[in-house]
């Protein structure tokens, strides 16, 4: 690591002042950062811990919507039943250590093109509440590692509409288990959703091919006759860009399926 | 009946008391007045010329006390190869100098060529990015085939990437050319054998330190073998008088064989002490881990069995690669030659064996002994082909081992690779594993696996190894530069405890729970009176380590003869107290006893005599109870087995899970049948990881894409099943006193083709015409391989 401050404000607005810093970094439970620092690979003058934030906290539901806190760890939101699709998704990502520890607001700021959040954020239409403005995950996800936050913009929530009916199937890759390939379906009154992580080199997609097949059959045999193209697929030691889009089809069957 | 106490006991393992309450003292942990650090420049490209490298800036910074590069180490020797390798046309192998510092050319990712010694680890980090290196990258070297046919060398000066060119058996070449031209069958296949990093838990660690006054160096080092490390450091590098240097491994976590070897950063350490003129700490971090600690495996062979119309194997024939990466590691040319050519007649009756050999230079990490070292790679090989040629054949993989098998009767035998098996029965381990793995059972199973849409596998394996290295007669004729005897000293206290001295060093074998039961057994008292001292040059007899599951069969041995000397002597001593021939003194439950008689002294009683010998023969007996002995193998040990395992695949994703996984082991007679039991356990753990998920990917330029757990897959306890082990086939090895094998490497040897078997015969049953997949079998492997 080489040396920086460390500032642990109480409220958003302080949190937001305190990113003006330049170099300053916002620090959500450390998850990429830390190894990042210890390597050296990263210089911020300023840490800025939102941990303190209490407002950033905790899970709430409101009709049919779950407002689940920026700062909040996955093993809350495991924890948490209204939306089970979700916390199944949050119960698997890393080990113990990792989901007491990592935020949802730090994983979807980070948009690691393999993470599981971005997934469920896409395919549940949802939305990302920063301490300026609310972005809808259409817009928000921008590539690999990119989004739409902007220098100094703090995710202090995000609203997930709770679908009729939804699962996620990640294929692991087997070194780190983020997704080799994963997908969220998600069934709404309006349509079904599906949001695919870890095989594009442009970060969390959906697959509307998909979408529109299991809007007018919510059957794993609506996806019969599709394909996805490799193109654009990440091709890596773990796999090819053509292994990925296969297992699009397969997860996305299994995930309609285990949703039916 | 289990034993509670003493020889075959399942005694619960002392040392995990501080293990598991986090006070063990590792290499880390230690800190030394007015302790300093080092931190390494490491070359962040395979191949370069090291045009200048300007460290005044790094001088210049907060805390640096001193700067090294490759120009500090010119007038020292390199760290050698332990094993002279002829080719087969005479010529001794190529040995280029392997230097403390790179010098002239960096060689591999990671290479060190400069090192910064500062107050703290932090200053030290620092100064090593001011450090300015004008490094001219050249082409890596990477593929084995492209460097033996290149004109682009890692060491210019041998002006060739091929280190040998190794032939077993010579004589036997024409032969079994000929046994495979004529033959009635032939199965051909050729394997990778995946490079693996050993990952041991704790990172490699150094602390150097040097008293001026009295010129006593003193190294805390991570080694399996600290005499071998003060021999390299004090005979070849430095040359500092061994009875200068003490080397102290202390705890040490985990090896696998990537602590056996010295390495620079030991020597660095030791030199920078003196200069600065205080103690010099380094400890890796995990990725200098990745890019330094030597590699195992990495062959690349064509193996061929030949036939008759009945199954009777004729000959073996293997064309092997062995990559020894950038810097011939100190075992690094015995491990594709004689740890693994000798191997190649399994456990089978085939009357001819030639193994070639070609071992080559890269730009990547050096490769060296990893648990089985060279015996996995053999028996990866062996039953690889034999499994292929049942399908080819139509036969049943069981039968067609069974046919070929070394029975009971034909011990000692001597195999077509040159060794002579002492004792076995492999036909009983292939009994016993039928029963343990319920084949039977298979085909029900199988249906189950259906009926969810997997394709079920089984598979089998049969293997022999030789531990217990090594006979240094033998050894030394082929080629080895050591001696591989070990050494005790047992020391009887005053009070009746005792202490003792071994050379094999515990990284995690449970030494110091097995060897007393060794003792106590013999004699007749409670182990916990006795304590094992290791790791420390300035307290141990002159011992070679562990490594080879060598520990119990050699050391053990030297344990026992020491024991018995100790017997002897207290014999003596009792017969003088009970006023009665040495002769006449038996000793049971730690009683001497007069024959015949009810005149006894216990054993304390004895040791008391010994050490305050008032009426005491001094004519015919010295004080003190103290004896110390070297034993040197008249053999090998052959430990086998026969293996299960069964998988099921997914045929949509490709992937594979381990359902079960049987282990029959013949380790001889066993100490202490649940520290065997963990062993087998960790082994099978390394073997299933080598076989389905362990990575080490290199790309064209040289640079480890594999250098994280981020991307580098450690096999974990959920792709593991619940594992069936057994030792209850034993056969005793016939020469050495306990009549023990060696348990350390076995399950990572037996496991891997055991896997891969499994595997493929699912894929068959699934009517995909699958017939080899290179491990690591990944779920993307096996999906490519059934389109």
């Amino acid at each position: 690591m080489y040396n920086f401050d460390v500032e642990k404000p109480g409220t958003i607005a302080e949190a937001a002042t305190a990113m003006r810093v330049e170099d300053a970094q916002a620090l959500g439970g450390g998850q990429t950062l830390i190894p990042t620092l210890k390597q050296r690979l990263a210089g911020p003058s300023k840490l800025v811990s939102l941990k303190g934030v209490a407002e950033m906290q905790g899970i709430s539901k409101d009709g049919n919507t779950l407002r689940i806190g920026g700062a909040t760890i996955h093993a809350a939101v495991a924890a948490e039943g209204s939306y089970s699709a979700l916390a199944a998704l949050a119960a698997h990502i890393g080990d113990p250590a990792v989901r007491n520890r990592g935020t949802i607001g730090g994983s979807l700021a980070n948009n690691d093109p393999a993470a599981c959040y971005p997934a469920a954020a896409l395919a549940s239409g949802a939305t990302i509440v920063t301490n300026t403005r609310e972005i809808a995950a259409d817009d928000y996800f921008q590539g690999m590692f990119d989004t739409a936050l902007d220098e100094g913009e703090i995710i202090t929530a995000v609203s997930f509409p709770i679908p009729q009916a939804a699962n996620y199937q990640k294929f692991v890759q087997p070194a780190s288990r983020f997704a080799l390939v994963g997908v969220f379906v998600a069934k709404y009154t309006d349509g079904v959703r599906v949001a695919v992580t870890g095989a594009s080199n442009e970060g969390v997609f959906r697959w509307t091919e998909a979408e529109t097949a299991l809007s007018a059959n919510f059957s794993a045999t609506a996806l019969d006759g599709l394909s996805v193209s490799p193109d654009n697929m990440i091709t890596d030691l773990h796999g090819s860009a053509t292994y990925r889009a296969h297992l699009v089809k397969v997860m996305t069957g299994r995930a309609v399926t285990a949703a039916s | 009946m289990p034993k509670d106490t003493g020889i075959g006991a399942a005694t619960v393992r002392r040392e995990d008391v501080r293990f598991l309450t986090g006070t063990g003292e590792y290499t880390d942990d230690i800190q030394l007045a007015k302790q300093t650090y080092a931190v390494f420049a490491r070359s962040t490209v395979a191949h370069g010329t090291i045009k200048s490298i300007d460290t005044s800036a790094a001088e210049a910074m907060p805390g640096v006390l001193a700067v090294f590069t490759g120009e500090d180490f010119v007038e020292v020797g390199g760290n050698p190869a332990g094993w002279l390798i002829n080719s087969r046309d005479g010529e001794p192998m190529k040995e280029p100098k392997r230097p403390v510092l790179a010098h002239g050319k960096v060689r591999h990712v990671g290479d060190a060529y400069a090192a910064v010694i500062a107050e703290t680890a932090q200053q030290a980090r620092d100064a090593v990015e001011a450090i300015e290196a004008d490094i001219e990258e050249l082409d890596a070297i990477v593929d084995m085939n492209a460097a033996l046919s290149g004109s682009n060398f890692v060491h210019d000066e041998i002006g060739t990437n091929q280190c040998f060119d190794w032939g077993w058996i010579e004589d036997n070449r024409e032969a079994t050319d000929n046994a495979i031209k004529n033959a009635h069958h032939v199965t051909t296949l050729e394997l990778v054998n995946n490079r693996l990093v050993p990952n041991a838990m704790e990172p490699r660690a150094s602390i150097g330190s040097y008293k001026a006054s009295t010129g006593e160096y003193t190294l805390h080092t991570t080694s399996q073998n600290p005499h071998l490390t003060r021999l390299l450091i004090s005979a070849f590098v430095l040359g500092i008088p061994e009875n200068m240097l003490t080397v102290i491994a202390p705890d040490v976590g985990g090896g696998f064989g990537s602590k056996i070897y010295h390495y620079g950063e030991e020597a660095l350490v030791l030199a920078a002490a003196k200069k600065i003129g205080r103690p010099v700490k380094w400890t890796a971090d995990r990725t200098e881990s990745f890019l330094t600690d030597a590699h195992g495996r990495d062959h690349v062979t064509k193996i061929e069995l030949a036939l008759d119309k009945d199954g009777k194997f004729l000959a073996f024939r293997t064309d092997t690669k062995a990559n020894v990466g950038a810097y011939l590691s100190n075992f690094s040319t015995a491990t594709p030659t004689f740890l693994h050519g000798t191997l190649m007649a399994g456990n089978y009756t085939v009357p001819l064996v030639y193994v070639n050999v070609k071992a080559v230079f890269t730009n990547t990490a050096p490769v060296d002994a990893y648990r089985g070292a060279g015996r996995p790679e053999a028996t990866y090989s062996i039953e690889r082909v034999i499994d292929k040629a049942a399908r080819e054949l139509g036969m049943d993989p069981i039968e067609l081992r069974r046919k070929n098998f070394v029975k009971p009767d034909q011990y000692p035998f001597a195999s077509a690779a040159g060794l002579e098996y002492d004792a076995g029965n492999y036909d009983a381990l292939m009994d016993k594993m039928e029963e343990v793995a319920d084949v039977a059972g298979f085909e029900a199973r199988r249906k189950e696996s259906e009926a969810k849409g997997l394709l079920r596998g089984f598979g089998v394996n049969a293997y022999i190894e030789a531990c217990g290295i090594a006979p240094s007669n033998l050894v030394g004729v082929l080629g080895s530069r050591v001696g591989l005897y070990d050494a005790a000293t047992v020391r009887v206290n005053a009070t009746g405890n005792l202490s003792v001295m071994v050379g094999a060093h515990s990284h995690g074998q449970g030494h110091e729970t097995a060897f007393p039961q060794v003792v106590a057994e013999m004699l007749g008292i409670d182990p916990g009176v006795i304590d094992i001292v290791h790791g420390d040059t300035s307290k141990i007899p002159f011992g070679m380590g562990t490594y080879g599951s060598r520990s119990l069969a050699v050391c053990g041995s030297a344990v026992v003869r020491a024991t018995e000397k100790i017997i002897n002597k207290a014999k003596k001593i009792a017969g003088h107290m009970l006023e009665a021939s040495e002769h006449d003194i038996t000793l049971a439950d730690g009683v001497f006893s007069v024959s015949g008689t009810d005149k006894s002294v216990t054993f304390g009683e004895v040791a008391l005599k010994a050490y305050i010998p008032h009426e005491y023969p001094l004519e015919d007996i010295e004080p003190g109870l103290e004896e110390t002995a070297f034993y040197d193998p008249a053999n090998f040990t052959y430990p086998s087995g026969a293996y299960a395992c069964e998988v099921e695949v997914d045929p949509e994703t490709g992937k594979v899970t381990v359902d079960r996984m049987t282990a029959v082991d013949d380790f001889g007679n066993v100490i202490n049948p649940m520290i065997v039991t963990g062993q087998v356990h960790g082994g099978l753990a390394q073997g299933i990881g080598q076989a389905l998920v362990e990575n080490t990917t290199y790309d064209e330029n040289g640079q480890l894409l594999s250098a994280s757990y981020m991307d580098y897959t450690m096999p974990r306890a959920d792709d593991m099943p619940m594992f069936a082990v057994d030792h209850s086939q034993g056969t005793p090895c016939t020469h050495n006193p306990l009549g023990v094998k060696g348990c350390g490497e076995a399950g990572a040897i037996g496991s891997p083709p055991t896997v891969v078997n499994a595997v493929i015969d699912a894929l068959q049953s699934g009517g995909k015409d699958v017939k080899h997949i290179d491990m690591p079998v990944s779920p993307a492997r096996v999906w490519e391989a059934m389109q």
